[in-house]
């Protein structure tokens, strides 16, 4: 009798806070609209109407943004969608980061003024090398289907940010990734380079997602939940085997720490960074590395923060062998995408260092840090890749590093502001670089790290010489006779480059506003 | 004591030796006509080797779409019949939430069918 009545009950419906999802909502829905209207559209409106659509989606996400982190809101935070979403202070802050590093990279993707019809190819399922594929790089059309998937990676990143369960985190993984594996293989130059690295990332990251789902289930026999706050409450207990509860956190780290590309779990990052076309490199240095980073820090502060003495030792070993190889290989490239590609594993080890400064009182000192590192780092990139977008000779872009000598003679200007980004990225005082370095580097010395600290300022050192060594060669040598020349760009281009570069001179001169919203509250757990 | 179970082993017990009898009494007392077909992979797709009968040694990647297309509207479906089941005690939430599901299925149907993803040629 009883079952009847339980049966003949209405279901609940999970309480939604509209307002607090309307970001992600605004995202993931314009993505669809641009899914339809990549098929509804003549192939000439599409560039155009793609572009306002997603220009304007990202400005309407952050309208939403800014209208819901100013009114009344819980200072905790709100878990809403029963329980699988947290919109806290971090997530706002990771969101805000994750729309404006969108809106830059955006600007670089729909670029037509560098390359003639965009840097990406019209028909990418085209054969390389075959006669339809050299008929189709001089026409000037491209797949402006990199326009829905770069929505959909943005709403992927914005969720994963923001899940506060194991499962939301695997699904939003998988949403932010499968469109990047596609972005790498558009290159409309070098096209077996670029399949080349989508299908790396793709294999390398299909096997990273496998880590990650195996280290959920691990923690959900361990928990017997996948939310991240009944990992915590069951980690506090002491009745059970911790066998489950590190085995899971484990292969769900390697998971994470593939996509952040830190240490040795970098392998894919400089082929999938120089064979991806340029502007779809600095989307995922930037996003990807917020999203990646903003996803491990609420692991670990929310779900591993009672576990951190048996944990950490693993994770500082992890940050050191990233700085070690990001600075010690960077020191050995010749191209100058994999050069970037090599400084940001050292990145990743030095934002790793922030992620894992947890005191032992249970505060987090790395976590405003990090956050801010991040979104100085990512406007640091996209400005540098908008930069390599425009040296350029007859093949497209010339990476290489000696095709770079002498660029201060042709052009001054260039040259400057790629010399001010490369001082950000080494971390010399006036950029935003430094002042991140500088606030990770104070948590950790907080947490108890200040050894990690020490190693990680050689690191720097080492790290600092390459960064030098391609200003020395854009000033101090001969320009080859055949070198490349430098494009000047169109508007977008411009922009990006502009608001990256004035970003990382105003967070390296004023960075209190920023690193008091960064600090404005924890993780809701 | 194992009384709900002895059905179930009896059950095992005659599929066992049916397929024991089957196998063992086929080569005495059936008749043997051998053909090609008779000796391919049963339900397994097309032979991958030594060559595919179509495109000299590569399988048409057409097939890849439609299997992909196939498993989409496979995992409609599966989501779709534990909603009729429940659609009553789900609400008008349950509606809107399917309506919006089955929508976002639709617009890549569209594309798939706009770009000639339908087309077999």
């Amino acid at each position: 009798m009883n079952l009847l009545v339980a049966q003949a009950q209405q279901i609940e419906a999970p309480q939604i806070d509209y307002g607090a999802i309307a970001p992600l909502l605004v995202v993931l829905g314009a993505a669809c609209m641009s899914v339809l209207l990549e098929a509804l559209l003549p192939k000439h409106q599409r560039w155009a109407v793609q572009l306002v659509l997603t220009l304007g989606t990202l400005v309407g996400a952050t309208g939403a943004l800014i209208f819901y982190a100013t009114s009344e809101r819980p200072a905790q935070g709100v878990a809403t969608l029963a329980g699988a979403i947290a919109v806290d202070s971090p997530s706002l802050f990771l969101w805000a980061t994750l729309l404006v590093l969108a809106f830059g990279s955006v600007l670089l993707i729909a670029d037509r003024s560098v390359e003639p019809g965009g840097a990406f190819v019209a028909q990418a399922a085209i054969r390389p090398g075959t006669i339809q594929d050299r008929a189709q790089a001089t026409k000037t059309g491209m797949q402006t289907e990199v326009f829905p998937l770069t929505l959909f990676a943005l709403g992927g990143m914005m969720t994963f940010v923001a899940s506060n369960d194991l499962l939301t985190m695997f699904v939003a993984l998988e949403v932010l990734s499968l469109p990047l594996y596609l972005m790498c293989g558009l290159a409309r130059r070098r096209r077996l380079l670029s399949q080349e690295a989508a299908v790396k990332y793709f294999l390398l990251g299909a096997f990273a997602s496998a880590f990650f789902l195996y280290g959920v289930a691990l923690l959900y026999g361990y928990a017997g939940s996948v939310k991240l706050s009944a990992i915590a409450t069951a980690a506090a207990g002491t009745d059970r085997s911790d066998t489950l509860l590190f085995a899971g956190f484990g292969l769900l780290v390697v998971g994470l720490l593939f996509k952040a590309a830190v240490g040795p779990f970098h392998s894919w990052t400089p082929d999938v960074y120089q064979g991806a076309p340029t502007p779809v490199t600095a989307f995922m240095a930037a996003c990807t590395k917020v999203a990646a980073f903003g996803g491990i820090l609420r692991v670990l502060t929310v779900a591993f923060e009672n576990t951190q003495w048996e944990w950490r030792g693993v994770l500082y070993g992890v940050a050191v062998v990233s700085m070690v190889i990001g600075a010690v290989l960077g020191l050995t490239q010749t191209d100058v995408k994999r050069m970037i590609a090599y400084s940001s594993v050292a990145h990743a080890g030095f934002l790793l260092i922030g992620s894992i400064a947890l005191t032992p009182e249970g505060t987090a000192p790395g976590v405003s840090a990090t956050l801010f590192y991040l979104l100085a780092y990512g406007f640091t990139t996209i400005a540098a890749f908008g930069i390599v977008s425009l040296v350029r000779n007859s093949d497209g872009e010339a990476t290489h590093l000696s095709q770079w000598a002498g660029l201060a003679k042709r052009s001054p200007i260039v040259a400057g502001v790629f010399t001010f980004l490369l001082l950000a990225l080494a971390g010399i005082p006036l950029t935003s670089g430094f002042i991140g370095k500088f606030v990770v580097f104070s948590a950790a010395i907080e947490a108890g790290l200040a050894p990690l600290v020490v190693i990680a300022l050689v690191a720097s050192a080492v790290a600092a010489f390459f960064y030098l060594r391609v200003i020395v060669l854009m000033y101090f040598s001969e320009p080859a006779p055949d070198g490349p020349t430098v494009t000047v760009p169109g508007a977008f281009t411009t922009i990006a480059i502009t608001l990256g570069a004035v970003v990382t001179l105003v967070l390296g001169l004023w960075p209190t506003f920023v690193l008091d919203w960064a600090g404005t509250g924890t993780f809701l757990s | 004591m194992l009384d709900p179970y002895l059905p179930l082993v009896l059950m095992f017990a005659l599929a066992g030796a049916f397929a024991l009898f089957s196998v063992t009494a086929a080569p005495y007392i059936g008749p043997r006509r051998y053909n090609k077909a008779k000796l391919d992979a049963y339900e397994c797709g097309i032979e991958p080797s030594p060559q595919p009968v179509v495109g000299g040694g590569r399988m048409p990647v057409a097939y890849y779409l439609t299997a992909m297309l196939f498993i989409l509207f496979d995992i409609e479906m599966v989501f779709l019949y534990p909603f009729a089941v429940a659609a009553d005690k789900l609400g008008l939430f349950g509606l809107v939430e399917i309506v919006l599901f089955v929508a976002t299925l639709g617009f890549a149907y569209v594309y798939v069918w706009r770009r000639g993803g339908l087309d077999w040629n």
